[in-house]
């Protein structure tokens, strides 16, 4: 049963040009969804540039994919999932009015986030320094006299493609960062309850999404072949 | 413990603590089998097996963390519509490409 104060906060939180608060509920989570619709063909458009250079210069992807750190990709996909559990998590603490809970952990999937963004930091450097960042600067080599680079100009757009798709992911990143540490200010102030929670369900949405794209992104950038260097 | 929510019974649906222990245990088993059978030597079947395993991982996450299983029909359908304006995307711009040569070389 709704506490008196939980129902003042809800009463605060309604607006009049809705009829109900399942309405402004589903009206504010719709209108999510319809953001992250969008964000779909964002990350799409770079999907599809991926799509017709891989299958244009296989052999080049395969030459780039191979210096990828794949036990640092498989450990921040773990991180990442790891992140969205404790954001589920944190979104049901909020639907039960569990304030503690949810505060503690939507703190946890902060620390995640910033694991995610570390790791991530981590082979941002060791790219950077074997010059593998597309642009005046840059160099291809195999590493292997028996196999040198069959296309590294080709190969150079692989990487050019690596560093925008993790990169606006990561800059997703950053946002939910951000966009959770606000859950947490406001969520300890008491600004949710189990009638008006509206914005940890929606920024959950935005948390998970940002998930999604990271797993289609790590087989395709890291495990595209370990065979043909 | 007191579960004010039980008497919200219509506002909210609270989804059990074990079903994303359960979908997170999934998550975490399948990012494992998609780093082994990267290492399997399948050919051209190499791509589909992680992109399945990507697609069951992501239809996951979509159904239960980002609530869409109990979401109203009106999400739902937006969610299919979007994807497959995606695929409309992919598949008329590798149309193209694909087929770019043909009038100059063949098939």
């Amino acid at each position: 049963m709704a506490t008196s104060s939980e129902i003042r906060s809800a009463e605060r939180s309604f607006q009049h040009h809705f009829s109900s608060m399942v309405q402004q509920r589903d009206t504010a989570t719709f209108g999510m969804w319809m953001f992250l619709l969008t964000e779909i063909m964002f990350f799409g458009g770079l999907f599809t540039s991926y799509l017709v250079y891989r299958q244009a210069y296989y052999q080049a992807f395969v030459e780039g994919s191979q210096k990828m750190n794949i036990i640092l990709g498989a450990v921040n996909t773990a991180v990442l999932i790891c992140s969205s559990l404790s954001m589920a998590m944190g979104v049901r603490a909020a639907q039960m009015g569990n304030k503690k809970l949810m505060v503690i952990l939507l703190l946890v999937t902060i620390l995640f986030g910033f694991g995610f963004l570390g790791i991530k930091g981590v082979e941002y450097h060791e790219h950077w320094t074997n010059h593998e960042f597309p642009g005046p600067n840059f160099h291809f080599e195999t590493g292997d006299p028996a196999h040198p680079a069959t296309d590294p100009v080709h190969t150079e757009i692989y990487f050019g493609l690596y560093w925008a798709m993790t990169g606006l992911h990561a800059f997703h990143m950053v946002i939910g960062i951000g966009l959770v540490t606000w859950l947490v200010i406001a969520g300890s102030r008491g600004a949710f309850s189990p009638i008006y929670y509206s914005p940890v369900e929606n920024v959950g949405l935005y948390w998970h999404f940002v998930d999604l794209v990271w797993i289609y992104l790590f087989p395709l950038l890291y495990l595209i072949s370990h065979k043909h260097s | 413990m007191a579960q004010p929510q039980q008497h919200d019974d219509e506002y909210t649906h609270v989804v059990p603590a074990s079903l994303y222990v359960g979908i997170w245990a999934t998550l975490m088993v399948l990012t494992l089998t998609t780093v082994l059978a990267s290492f399997a030597e399948l050919g051209q079947f190499n791509i589909v097996v992680a992109l399945l395993i990507a697609t069951i991982k992501g239809t996951l996450v979509v159904l239960f963390f980002m609530h869409l299983r109990y979401s109203p029909k009106l999400t739902i359908a937006a969610v299919i519509a979007s994807v497959f304006f995606l695929f409309i995307m992919f598949s008329l711009t590798m149309t193209d490409y694909l087929s770019r040569a043909w009038s100059t070389y063949g098939h």
